[in-house]
């Protein structure tokens, strides 16, 4: 019966495999460092933990992949001098090794694994059961109400005091979202009908980036979280003036505001537009995005989102508004001042 | 008493029973395993160039941070249809279609226990995939993601009817996965060859029973989840909208108790591929058959057990979450072992690395990554980090491309041999899989990094500034090395089919039956059907050849008629001779009625769906109707 | 007719082309089949418990009453009776190979089958629907018409397989060696009579439980 001969094997080429898969370990290890939204380089307590699993798992993943594949690579070379009647003995080991190596060692590895990460679930469940501050983030599609104990509400710009816990109370709005601030802890569902919740810390003052993590849609990309750790006694004092009503700003644009289709769905405390479709704007022009952060707040990007937010954002709910030069910057200016 | 010619069948007799006329006809009417197992196999891999195209534009989309190149709803289609064509209309397909030309080759049958409904399922698959890519027509592609979650999907917040088709279109080819599933089945169990017990079935048959077995108990929650979505949809009912008493999470636990078996489901006749590659290529018997024929079934039995893994973030209770994380880390074991059985079986053997050979290895490299990934998953808080992320893609793209496209297109070098009589050119193939795992390994390795750092899963577009860029355009460029290695097998397979070297009947001196028939085999596969006493037949009984076994050896002619054996379930004694059916119209009449019945469902017609079900009644009495005697079996 | 016998080209050996039970491809293919549906019922009843037990404490919810059983309990007791006629002919074909009490038998069956689903159809449907819940008032109503309409739906299906044996039983097709369809639905038929037990006591009979 005529068989294909294989020809030579490349020892050569499987030779550089290792190399690029050690390479690419090593890329694994050291490339999930950096970034602003990057889980190996925690910020907060949970995530620290949670880097904790992750770090003895990739070792034990590495070693047990240069085990299987250095095996593979060798018998690949070891064939080549072999003769096709020896390779008809069966090893004695054969059977041993499949049930040491397959259901022994792995077996160990894996329920030891287990074991650990349920500890760290158990820990981190501990850990979020005695919280400072209790806020509530509500998903729509496409943004975050942010509400506060005293009766702050705010929106996709989330302050909490550094170094403190926070219960996060998650709601939904609509369809399923996820709340997820990578650098602070992972992320749990906000589904409509259930009350879920986790916990955040952040050790040290600074803006950790969040988004949404469950796809909800069209604009599901640009659902961005900021949250922003002030030192404890800058927090208290935001938090109270977040409660205050809208301070005065431009009275013009405030009219134009309240007479045009943005009361309708925007409320402002302390004025006439009352609308609870929308993100609440009272104190607006103190946070560093629009958008739920898909576009930095200036006034040429105020500007742009009003007259054409399905350009800057396809899908979203908010129609466009057409103004004149002269009430379009009159609104900016308002909202602007909306600190 | 009737009799029948007894003694060896000659060829020319079974040649006028079995023989189909070439034209349109039976190209309509065929209920050749052979004819349909190359067509779902043919039809599953144009799914796979579809697909394939999907995941290209978006990879240019996502090339770089905030590109334009597609509008969000355009994405959220091509990724929807992606997963769903991949899945469903590749994956699955293409497995079976291995499994159709082969299972009854590989067990000494003359085909699969129920012809017809083989070719009913084969223009199910095909009608279903029509129906699906008909709202392509309309701009209309399902793009709620392949796993569809409610409220999303519901009548609020997807308003056209992209949802209905993709609830539909997913029953509509449960139609088929159903009847194919229950075809194996039957067959495994009950038409393998006199003395080829349990234990001396090829594991790629053990592959395809365990796959079939899963579909049974798995597919109805999908189908039974589709049904609900489509009551609620259309005709107001309250089943996930908590408005009215609804649990969003329904949905999502009907889903994943489908769709983490569907996993394994695809996985496991791919791992089938592999132990049929292996002993062949090793030039050895495998060691540790009863281990991986144990695994095998493990996989599939525990892969019921972890469905709630895919809801780690969802809030669930600790205590439920804590069980189904200790069952998705004891899942990786059954895996491990074959694993090891193979090395084993590597070590001690002498590897050939022939192309289908190098697939095989890379399989085994990718196939590993992925599974080291997955316990990672199984660790809650770490999966509550990764989930949602490119992380999780990264994963399943090891596992199910790695783990099962890899093997198919060892399968696709090693079979195709077999099916057309010539070789696949070995220098292309060799180019091929160097270009296909280069290209895999520079699109999917990185997606673990960007997991890492964040870059969340199921988004047309990205922020600049974060770190993800350079690996995203990395990422595109592997994709495009991917896709030519695929197109570099395809040219080779359409070229070599007519010019490759002659493959004879047996080119790699394989050790299952499928290599004692002719190459193409006959249409009765086989002169006469063997009596089989070992589990490597075509190395330990010189006898076995395209030339049938002698009486003496044990071979049976059954009077050469359009008859197959059915044998005992355990030992394979023979029980009965079966006649079995010769082409028939009614299993594309049938599926022509379901289809309009489907569509007039989609286009909210009664009338239509209602004269379609009338026509779809008639065509099974037709089927069922007897022909000629009115004597019942 | 007598039973077809055939050589297989071994020395000696004859075979049948004719086999029951286990012996019969059909036969398998109704098994697995009813695997599928028995999966389907069972996910949807444990639907039923999921939704139930995560709505509040009171269910029925919404003011609805606990389900009415007199006129249930008269339809099961018609539908399980109709399992004796059923057995009764498979039993007659098959170890007398008598075709007239099949017939009989059969038809009897039919006619408990469809008196089950006129009630449930010209009766208890429409009596809910107007004085208590539709489909459309909330998840309980839509599981318990989906749920009894499935199984109604099996039912229906039931009764054109029965009215398929009988057309075959009349075409004289049917004797003590061959009456594979008379066992396969048969089969069939206990398997929905079994559903119903369990649809019974899942809607109608838990709920006074609690």
């Amino acid at each position: 019966m005529d068989r294909v001969s294989t020809g030579r094997v490349d020892c050569g080429r499987k030779s550089v495999a290792p190399v690029v898969f050690f390479a690419a370990g090593a890329a694994l290890a050291v490339g999930g460092c950096t970034g602003d939204s990057s889980i190996v380089s925690p910020k907060g307590p949970a995530a620290r933990s949670v880097a904790g699993i992750w770090w003895p798992m990739l070792i034990v993943a590495t070693a047990v992949f240069v085990f299987v594949a250095g095996m593979l690579l060798l018998a690949a070379a070891r064939g080549r001098r072999k003769t096709e009647d020896e390779a008809k003995v069966t090893p004695r080991w054969g059977e041993p090794f499949i049930v040491i190596a397959g259901v022994g060692v792995s077996g160990a590895i894996l329920v030891g694994f287990f074991l650990f990460s349920l500890a760290r679930v158990q820990a981190l469940t501990d850990a979020g059961r005695r919280t400072a501050l209790r806020i509530t983030v509500t998903g729509h599609d496409w943004w975050w109400e942010v509400r506060y104990p005293n009766g702050a509400v705010t929106a996709n710009e989330i302050h909490i005091p550094a170094g403190q816990k926070v219960k996060v109370a998650l709601e939904s709005a609509d369809v399923i979202h996820s709340f997820w601030v990578p650098r602070l802890g992972p992320k749990v569902d906000m589904i409509p009908g259930m009350h879920n919740d986790l916990w955040l810390e952040a050790e040290e003052p600074g803006i950790y980036r969040g988004q949404c993590a469950e796809f909800c849609g069209l604009q599901h990309a640009n659902m961005i979280i900021r949250v922003v750790a002030d030192p404890p006694a800058d927090f208290d004092r935001w938090m109270a003036a977040q409660a205050e009503p809208a301070a005065p700003s431009d009275a013009a644009g405030r009219q134009i505001f309240e007479t045009q289709t943005c009361a309708g769905c925007h409320r402002v405390r302390g004025t006439a537009a009352e609308g609870a479709v929308g993100p609440d704007l009272t104190h607006f022009g103190g946070r560093a995005t629009l958008g739920a952060g898909v576009l930095p707040l200036s006034p040429a990007n105020l500007r742009r989102w009003i007259t054409d937010p399905q350009g800057v954002k396809p899908g979203v709910t908010m129609p466009p508004t057409t103004l004149s030069a002269a009430d379009l910057d009159h609104l900016v200016t308002y909202l602007e001042g909306l600190r | 008493m009737a009799t029948i010619e007894a003694g060896l069948a000659s060829p020319e007799h079974l040649e006028e029973e079995w023989h189909e006329e070439p034209g349109l006809g039976s190209f309509l009417t065929t209920v050749d395993h052979k004819r349909i197992g190359k067509r779902y196999l043919y039809t599953g891999l144009l799914f796979l160039v579809i697909g394939g195209v999907e995941s290209l534009v978006m990879r240019i989309q996502l090339a770089h941070s905030n590109l334009h190149v597609l509008d969000p709803e355009t994405y959220n289609q091509l990724f929807t249809m992606h997963g769903v064509t991949m899945m469903f209309l590749f994956a699955t397909p293409v497995l079976s279609g291995f499994g159709n030309y082969l299972v009854p080759l590989m067990i000494g049958a003359r085909d699969m226990a129920f012809p017809r409904l083989n070719a009913f399922g084969y223009w199910v698959f095909l009608g279903a995939g029509v129906f699906f890519y008909s709202s392509f027509v309309i701009h209309r592609l399902p793009d709620a993601g392949w796993f569809n979650y409610t409220p999303l999907s519901d009548s609020v917040y997807s308003a056209g009817p992209n949802v209905d088709f993709y609830a539909l279109g997913l029953i509509f080819m449960g139609i088929s996965t159903t009847a194919g599933s229950i075809n194996f089945i039957v067959t495994i169990l009950k038409m393998r060859a006199p003395g080829m017990s349990l234990d001396r079935m090829p594991i790629f048959v053990w592959g395809e029973l365990a796959m079939a077995l899963t579909v049974i108990f798995a597919l109805p929650a999908l189908t039974l989840a589709n049904f609900l979505l489509e009551l609620e949809r259309r005709a107001g009912f309250h089943f996930f909208a908590p408005a009215g008493g609804g649990q969003p999470l329904l949905w999502q636990h009907l889903f994943w108790i489908f769709g983490h078996p569907e996993v394994y489901l695809v996985v496991l006749p791919a791992l089938g591929i592999a132990s049929a590659i292996i002993p062949t290529m090793c030039r050895r018997p495998m060691i540790g058959y009863t281990y991986i024929v144990l695994a095998e079934m493990a996989i599939a039995l525990i892969g019921f057990g972890v469905w709630v893994h895919h809801m780690f973030a969802t809030g669930l209770p600790s205590i439920g979450l804590g069980f189904i994380s200790l069952t998705s880390f004891l899942v990786v074991i059954p895996s491990g072992v074959q694993i090891f059985a193979w090395l084993a079986t590597l070590w001690a053997g002498k590897p050939v690395l022939t192309t289908p050979m190098l697939f095989i290895l890379g399989f085994i490299i990718l196939f590993v990554i992925g599974g080291l990934s997955g316990p990672m998953l199984a660790a809650i808080p770490l999966d509550q980090q990764v989930t949602d992320t490119y992380f999780v893609v990264a994963h399943f793209h090891y596992v199910l491309v790695g783990g099962a496209m890899f093997p198919i297109f060892a399968g696709i070098y090693f079979w195709a041999p077999k099916m057309t009589g010539r070789l696949l050119h070995e220098g292309w193939g060799k180019a091929s899989f160097w270009l296909m795992f280069v290209g895999f390994n520079a699109l999917f390795f990185p997606m673990h990094i960007l997991g890492l750092r964040g870059q969340p899963r199921r988004m047309y577009t990205y922020q600049p500034g974060h770190g993800w860029d350079s690996l995203n355009l990395l990422e595109t460029v592997g994709a495009f090395v991917l896709a030519l290695g695929i197109l570099v097998t395809f040219v080779n397979w359409v070229w070599s089919t007519k010019r490759g070297k002659e493959a004879g009947h047996d080119p790699w001196g394989g050790e299952t039956l499928e290599w004692a028939t002719t190459s193409p085999p006959a249409e009765y596969n086989f002169e006469n059907i063997p009596t089989i006493r070992s589990r490597e037949p075509m190395w330990d009984q010189p006898e076995l050849g395209p030339h049938g076994q002698p009486v003496e050896a044990g071979g049976r002619g059954l009077g050469g008629g359009h008859n197959t054996l059915c044998t005992s379930l355990l030992e394979a004694e023979p029980e009965v001779v079966v006649p079995m059916p010769h082409e028939s119209p009614w299993p594309l009449l049938l599926t022509i009625a379901l289809f309009f019945v489907f569509l007039g469902l989609v286009i909210r017609s009664p009338f239509f769906w209602g004269v379609a079900a009338g026509a779809g009644v008639i065509s099974t009495a037709g089927w069922f109707w007897p022909r000629g005697q009115t004597q019942e079996t | 007719m007598a039973e077809l016998i055939v050589p297989t080209g071994q020395p000696d050996e004859l075979l049948p082309t004719t086999g029951a039970g286990t012996r019969n491809f059909g036969w398998w293919g109704m098994v697995l089949f009813i695997c599928v549906e028995a999966t389907l019922f069972a996910l949807l009843l444990v639907s039923y418990f999921y939704l139930r037990f995560r709505s509040g404490p009171v269910w029925p919810p919404d003011g609805i009453e606990n389900p009415k059983l007199k006129l249930v309990l008269i339809m099961s007791a018609i539908l399980w009776s109709s399992s004796f006629p059923v057995h009764m002919a498979h039993h007659a074909i098959k170890k007398k190979g008598d075709v007239k009490k099949l017939k009989a038998y059969l038809a009897i069956g039919f006619v408990l089958g469809a008196v089950f689903l006129a009630l449930q159809l010209g009766k208890e449907y429409p009596d809910i629907a107007r004085h208590e819940f539709t489909p459309r008032t909330d998840a309980y109503g839509s599981l318990f018409f989906t749920i009894t309409g499935l199984h109604g739906a099996h039912v229906f299906v039931g009764l054109m397989m029965n009215a398929w044996v009988q057309m075959r039983a009349w075409q004289g097709a049917f004797d003590r060696h061959h009456h594979v369809s008379v066992q396969n639905f048969t089969m069939y038929w206990h398997f929905v009579d079994v559903v119903w037990l369990f649809v019974l006591t899942t809607l109608y009979l838990s709920p006074q439980l609690g």
